[in-house]
C-alpha cells in the first residue's frame, strides 16, 4: 500500500506535466508562420480573431507524435498545401486563410482536448481532422456540441459522422473497405479460407472485421478463425501459430501500419506464406521499413493510388513531392483534398458562421479531389470507390479499383 | 501437441527476456530496497544506442560477430554510465531520506526518459516505431515435421545468455569480495560502511550492473520482435518488475523463473485464449502468487527491518 501514495504522485505530476505542454502554442510553423512568409499577420496569439480581421483561422487537430504520427503529419502537409494554393489565389472573400494544428499523440482524450482549445480560444471556423477514427469521434462530440462544423479527412468508422450534423466525411466508410477486401479476396484472389487478426483496441480494426466476416462468408468464403492483439504490441507469435494450424490461403489484418510490419515479420517467421490483407490503416511509408520483405505481396484497399494517371493527381504529387519529398500517401491526399472542400464551401457561404459554413459543407457535389470526386450524402459521407494496392518493391502497386 | 510445443518455446524465448530485464530490478532492490522503475526505461535507452551503432556500422559490419559485440558493448557501457549518472545524481543525494522519495524520482526520470524520447529534435528519435537492423541474421536451428515447431537461432542464443547471466550474477552475489559487499550493504548500509566497505563504490557498481544487463536483455528483445519504440521500456519493465514479484524480489533466480513463469503464461493465454485476457491473467497470476506466498515463489518473509 506503501507503493500507492508515490505512484499517485507521479500520475499527477505527470498530468500536469501534460497540461503544461499544451497550452504552448502549437509547432505553429504551420499556421502563422506561413502566412507571415506572405506577408500576412498570423492570427494572434491565444486565436481570437475579431470578426472584420483579415485571417479566416482552420484548425486541425493530428496525431503528429505516438503511434500512428505519420497519419497526422502527411494530413497536416496536404492541408498546408492546399491553403497556400488558395492564399495565393486570394483567399476567401478577401481574406486569407490559416490553420492552427495541436498534436493529439495519437489518443483520443487528447483530440477530444485538443478540439476544445480550437473551439473556445482559438474560436476556428471549423475543424479538420482526425484520421484515427477514435480520435474524431471524441473530437466530433466536442465540435456538434459547440455547432462547429468538423470535416474528417479519412476517418472510416461509420459512428463518426453519426454524432450530428455538423459532423462531415470525405472518405468512405468502413463496411464499404471490409466488402472490398472480401470481394476482392474472394472473387480477384480467388481464396477460400482466409483468418483474421484483429486489433480489439481499435474501433476501425473491428469494425473492418466485422464486415469483412460477413461477407467472405456470403460470397460462399470460410473465416477460419479470429484472432487478436492490442495495439502496441509486439510479439505475435502465439496468434499466428494458432492461425498456421486452421491452414488459410490469406491472412485478413485490418489494423495500422505500426504493428502490421511487425505482424508480417513474424507471420513469415512461423511459416505462413499465404498473401496478407488489410485497410488503409496500411497506409504509410514506415509500413515497409517495419515489414521489409516479409511484407511484399501484400494487398491494403485504399482512398488513392499515386500510380493514378490523371493530371490532377500527377499535378498534386509532383508538387507534395517538392514541398515535403516523397511520395504523398493517402492520407496526405485526403488532408489535401479536406482543406479544399473546406475553402470551396467557406466561398459558398453566406457568412462564416457555424450554420451558414455547415450548409455550404453540405452542398459540395461532384467536387473533383485528387482522392477521387466528393459528393456528400444526406449522412455526410463521401460516396466514392476504393483502389487496392499492392505491396512491390517497397512501395505500393495499384492492382484494381472497387465501386460502391 | 506439436502447437503446445511451440507455444512452449515462444513463450521461453520471451521469458529469457523477462529474466534478463528483471534481475535488474531484484539486484538494484537486493542492495537498496529501491524499485528501479527507470529500469525499463534504461533498456530502451540502450536498445537506441545499439540501434544507432548498428547504423553507423553500416550493412555489412553490423551482423558479423565483431559487429554484433560492438553492438553489445556500446549499448551495455553507454548503459552503465547512465546508471552510474542516475546513481550519482538522481538517487545518492536522497539516500538518507525515505524510501519514497527515490521511488518518485524513479518514476520521474521514467517519464522523462519515454516522453522526452518521443520528442523530434536533435539526436532524439521520434515517437514512431522503427524497425531495428536484423544484426543477427534469423536461422531455423531446428525444424520438426512440416515445419510444426520451429527453434531459431536467436531463441537458443537469448535462452544460453540469460541462462548464463544468471549464473554469473549468482556466482558474483555468492562467491566473490564484491558479492559479499553487496550483500553486506544490503543488510545495513551505515555498519557496512564502518566495517570499511566502500559504500558507495558498492552501490554505483550495483546500479551500473543492473542498467549494463538492462541494456543486454533490449537488444535481445529488439533481435526478437524487430520493433523499437521510446514506450517499450515502460512495457517491457512493468511486466519485468511483476516477473521479480512473482519470483521473489531481491531473488536472483527466483526472479529468472518469475520470468520464465510469466513468458509461458502470457504466451498459452494468448494462443489459447485471446489476447485480451493476457495482461489480466498476468496480473491475476501475481495476485495469486502473493496470496499465497506473500514473498513471492523463492522469497521469504521478512520483518520490516529495524
Amino acid at each position: 500500500m506503501r507503493r500507492l501514495a508515490p505512484m499517485l504522485l507521479a500520475a499527477l505530476a505527470f498530468l500536469a506535466a501534460a497540461c503544461e505542454k499544451k497550452t504552448q502554442p502549437a509547432p505553429s510553423g504551420e499556421g502563422g508562420a506561413q502566412t507571415a512568409q506572405q506577408g500576412q499577420p498570423a492570427a494572434p496569439p491565444g486565436g481570437d480573431v475579431p470578426a472584420g480581421s483579415d485571417t479566416i483561422l482552420l484548425g486541425q487537430v493530428g496525431a503528429l507524435t505516438g503511434g500512428q504520427a505519420t497519419f497526422g503529419i502527411s494530413t497536416r502537409n496536404g492541408i498546408e498545401m492546399a491553403l497556400k494554393e488558395a492564399n495565393a489565389a486570394g483567399g476567401v472573400k478577401g481574406k486569407k486563410l490559416a490553420v492552427r494544428v495541436y498534436d493529439n499523440q495519437s489518443k483520443p482524450e487528447e483530440a477530444a482536448q485538443a478540439a476544445t482549445r480550437l473551439i473556445t480560444q482559438d474560436k476556428v471556423v471549423l475543424i479538420l481532422g482526425d484520421v484515427a477514427s477514435s480520435n474524431s469521434l471524441a473530437m466530433a462530440e466536442k465540435a456538434q456540441a459547440a455547432g462547429v462544423p468538423m470535416i474528417t479527412p479519412s476517418s472510416t468508422n461509420p459512428t463518426v459522422t453519426e454524432k450530428g450534423e455538423n459532423i462531415f466525411r470525405i472518405c468512405f466508410i468502413d463496411p464499404f473497405q471490409g466488402f472490398v477486401m472480401a470481394k476482392f479476396a474472394r472473387e480477384n484472389l480467388k481464396l477460400s479460407k482466409v483468418a483474421v487478426l484483429q486489433d480489439n483496441k481499435s474501433a476501425y480494426s473491428i469494425g473492418l472485421t466485422d464486415v469483412f466476416n460477413r461477407k467472405f462468408t456470403e460470397m460462399g468464403g470460410k473465416v477460419t478463425t479470429v484472432e487478436s492483439y492490442s495495439q502496441g504490441d509486439t510479439d505475435y507469435r502465439a496468434q499466428l501459430t494458432a492461425i498456421r494450424k486452421t491452414q488459410p490461403d490469406g491472412i485478413y489484418v485490418p489494423g495500422y501500419y505500426s504493428e502490421v510490419g511487425i505482424v508480417a515479420r513474424q507471420a513469415r517467421e512461423v511459416g505462413l506464406k499465404v498473401p496478407l490483407m488489410g485497410g488503409d490503416g496500411w497506409d504509410s511509408e514506415k509500413l515497409f521499413e517495419l515489414g521489409g520483405s516479409a511484407i511484399e505481396g501484400s494487398y491494403f484497399s485504399n482512398h488513392y493510388s499515386p500510380d493514378n494517371p490523371d493530371p490532377r493527381v500527377q499535378k498534386f504529387i509532383a508538387d507534395y513531392k517538392a514541398a515535403y519529398g516523397g511520395v504523398p500517401d493517402a492520407l496526405a491526399a485526403l488532408g489535401y483534398d479536406a482543406a479544399r472542400v473546406a475553402i470551396d464551401a467557406l466561398k459558398r457561404a453566406k457568412d462564416l458562421s457555424g450554420p451558414s459554413v455547415r450548409e455550404a459543407i453540405g452542398q459540395t457535389k461532384d467536387f473533383p479531389g485528387v482522392a477521387g470526386t466528393v459528393t456528400l450524402d444526406a449522412n455526410r459521407n463521401a460516396v466514392k470507390s476504393a483502389v487496392v494496392l499492392k505491396v512491390a518493391d517497397g512501395k505500393t502497386q495499384y492492382v484494381t479499383t472497387i465501386n460502391p | 501437441m506439436a502447437q503446445l510445443l511451440q507455444h512452449l518455446i515462444n513463450g521461453l524465448a520471451a521469458g529469457t527476456i523477462y529474466a534478463l530485464v528483471a534481475l535488474g530490478y531484484t539486484m538494484v532492490y537486493g542492495v537498496l530496497k529501491l524499485i528501479n522503475f527507470a529500469h525499463g526505461d534504461v533498456m530502451m535507452v540502450g536498445v537506441y544506442m545499439g540501434y544507432a551503432t548498428a547504423f553507423a556500422l553500416g550493412r555489412d559490419m553490423r551482423s558479423s560477430l565483431v559487429g554484433v559485440a560492438l553492438i553489445f558493448a556500446v549499448a551495455m557501457l553507454g548503459c552503465a554510465f547512465l546508471g552510474f549518472l542516475f546513481e550519482r545524481f538522481a538517487y545518492r543525494p536522497l539516500r538518507e531520506k525515505p524510501r519514497l522519495t527515490a521511488l518518485i524520482t524513479a518514476i520521474g526520470i521514467s517519464f522523462a526518459l519515454s516522453y522526452g524520447f518521443q520528442l523530434d529534435i536533435g539526436f532524439l528519435p521520434g515517437a514512431s516505431p522503427r524497425a531495428f537492423p536484423e544484426i543477427i541474421e534469423p536461422k531455423e536451428w531446428i525444424t520438426i515435421g512440416d515445419r510444426d515447431v520451429v527453434v531459431w537461432n536467436w531463441q537458443v542464443i537469448s535462452f544460453l545468455i540469460a541462462v548464463g547471466l544468471m549464473v554469473a550474477l549468482q556466482y558474483l552475489v555468492f562467491r566473490t569480495r564484491f558479492g559479499r559487499a553487496m550483500r553486506a550493504v544490503s543488510w545495513d548500509h551505515r555498519v557496512a560502511a564502518l566495517m570499511g566497505i566502500p559504500t558507495d563504490r558498492v552501490i554505483a557498481l550495483t546500479f551500473m550492473l543492473s542498467s549494463a544487463l538492462a541494456a543486454g536483455a533490449g537488444l535481445l528483445y529488439a533481435i526478437k520482435d524487430t520493433s523499437v519504440s521510446p514506450l517499450m521500456g515502460l512495457y517491457v519493465g512493468l511486466k519485468a518488475f511483476v516477473a521479480a514479484v512473482i519470483g521473489g524480489i531481491g531473488h536472483v533466480p527466483g526472479a529468472v523463473v518469475g520470468a520464465l513463469v510469466l513468458g509461458l503464461v502470457e504466451e498459452f493465454v494468448v494462443g489459447y485464449a485471446a489476447s485480451t485476457w493476457r495482461d489480466a491473467v498476468a496480473f491475476g497470476f501475481l495476485i495469486l502468487v502473493l496470496l499465497v506466498k506473500p514473498g513471492g515463489l523463492f522469497g521469504r518473509v521478512a520483518a520490516e527491518k529495524v
